[in-house]
């Protein structure tokens, strides 16, 4: 069924956008939900945008720096998803950026959407590895639409080296464990975000990718 | 709890597969992305394609074959074979791959992965080190084990790691083929000597080669070719045969 419905991947320089797009577009064919999908850097397509999806790889600083440097596009954001709502999708580094500050490379002020601060993951049993890379088990916490047909252990894909470290344990829907509780999901309003990458965690994440497209917060 | 990971890995020359999986239900055994449907519907953990494509005229084919490969299976997909420069690390990256494994553009100009993984960040480069055991050193050979460089492969990945590797990729290039397992003693000294995980492959031959690389190697992953595509075991096999053996696997 065709819909008026657009989803905006931001792209401002990070990574790889072509597997996001490529999920969403999988799960909205799957779905039937009809919606469009478009990378876009240009802050007027992401104010009509009806969802928007935030992604990154990499560093906090860079991801940051590059954001910050398309002119108008952090407004626009703000402008969509804090003022008028739109359902919103931060994955990785996407959802790190919502946090209120971060320490990799130098200390960094983010969008503070989400009260927290992200910072190295420190395992507690020293022979773990880092990066956190591979599978691992998902854990609801708290409540969410978002998870609408997932079962609590569902293994999902992450790759990161930080972590946000949660101010209001509200805002923490969902945990992994690795040498100690990571948040690997957030959710605030319209607001969620991801620690592990959907688009790279095979049936499970179309699946939580279609719950986003349906989502009516 | 973080599971172990098993890495099937498909050798790609001119766009096509010239060593997989071949099934008699494969309408076109050559066609990279019909493997990677198969791996990924299998519930391998990860891909990987080697390009071994050598005629520099043909290099672009890995390109499509990514992005062909990137709007069908929703993995991880490492991309490794001829990778010498940004620009090539930056069009796989931009055609779907999620990381890239430098082999010997590293051994030639480590100041190379460096440069890597500051432009792209350490969680997308793979270090790809081809060692043997030489006395009671291990040490890195290129050329596909005929070369010998002087350089030790312990030593050596940990520079890598310093310099931003997100993963290192060992291949026992003294076990390569033998189907007598890896090299534990190399596995197990690289392993225990860096900080990102280690990916053992090379000499793969039973499930319990799978099972050592992960219990007495301490890598995080298993990349294996022939036990796969030949159809002696499946990747399910293999996982419940690790699982059985006290690693934690998932399972669907």
């Amino acid at each position: 069924m065709p819909s008026s419905e657009t989803i905006a991947i931001i792209d401002y320089g990070s990574g790889n956008l072509r597997s996001a797009a490529k999920a969403f577009e999988r799960a909205i064919r799957e779905s039937g939900s009809g919606q469009r999908v478009v990378v876009t850097n240009d802050p007027d397509q992401v104010r009509r945008a009806t969802r928007i999806v935030l992604p990154g790889v990499g560093a906090f600083g860079d991801c940051l720096a590059g954001l910050s440097a398309i002119d108008g596009i952090v407004e626009a954001l703000r402008d969509a998803v804090l003022d008028r709502g739109r359902p919103f999708l931060g994955i990785c580094v996407g959802m790190q950026l919502l946090a209120s500050s971060a320490q990799e490379y130098g200390d960094h002020t983010g969008l503070d959407w989400i009260a927290g601060h992200v910072e190295l993951l420190r395992p507690d049993d020293p022979s773990l590895k880092i990066p956190h890379m591979g599978w691992n088990t998902l854990h609801m916490v708290n409540q969410h639409p978002i998870f609408e047909g997932l079962e609590d252990g569902e293994h999902v894909y992450f790759v990161h080296s930080n972590h946000l470290e949660i101010q209001y344990p509200q805002d923490r829907i969902a945990i992994t464990n690795y040498g100690g509780e990571i948040t690997a999901m957030v959710g605030r309003d319209n607001i969620v975000g991801t620690q592990f990458h959907p688009e790279k965690s095979q049936a499970a994440g179309i699946h939580l990718l279609q719950n986003f497209l349906t989502w009516k917060p | 709890m973080l599971k172990a990971r098993i890495i099937p890995c498909l050798d790609v020359e001119n766009g096509r597969v010239v060593k997989g999986v071949n099934f008699l239900d494969l309408v076109d055994a050559g066609d990279p992305v019909e493997q990677a449907r198969l791996y990924d519907k299998a519930g391998a953990d990860e891909l990987c394609f080697l390009d071994i494509t050598a005629s520099s005229d043909n290099r672009e084919t890995i390109f499509d074959v990514v992005a062909k490969t990137a709007e069908e299976c929703f993995m991880p997909l490492t991309v490794g074979g001829g990778v010498r420069s940004l620009n090539d690390i930056r069009k796989l990256l931009l055609a779907g791959s999620d990381k890239v494994s430098i082999n010997t553009a590293a051994v030639n100009d480590p100041d190379f992965v460096r440069e890597a993984a500051q432009k792209f960040g350490t969680q997308c480069i793979v270090v790809s080190i081809d060692a043997k055991s030489v006395g009671d050193r291990f040490e890195i050979f290129t050329h596909g084990g005929r070369t010998a460089t002087g350089i030790d492969a312990v030593e050596f990945a940990r520079r890598m790691v310093g310099y931003g590797a997100g993963e290192i990729l060992l291949t026992s290039m003294d076990r390569d083929g033998t189907k007598i397992g890896f090299n534990l003693p190399l596995t197990r000294a690289v392993s225990d000597a860096v900080s990102v995980p280690v990916i053992a492959s090379g000499g793969v031959g039973t499930l319990d080669h799978l099972v050592e690389g992960i219990t007495e190697g301490h890598a995080s992953a298993v990349l294996a070719a022939s036990i796969f595509h030949f159809g002696t075991y499946t990747i399910a096999q293999a996982k419940h045969h690790m699982q059985a053996a006290g690693i934690p696997m998932r399972l669907e």
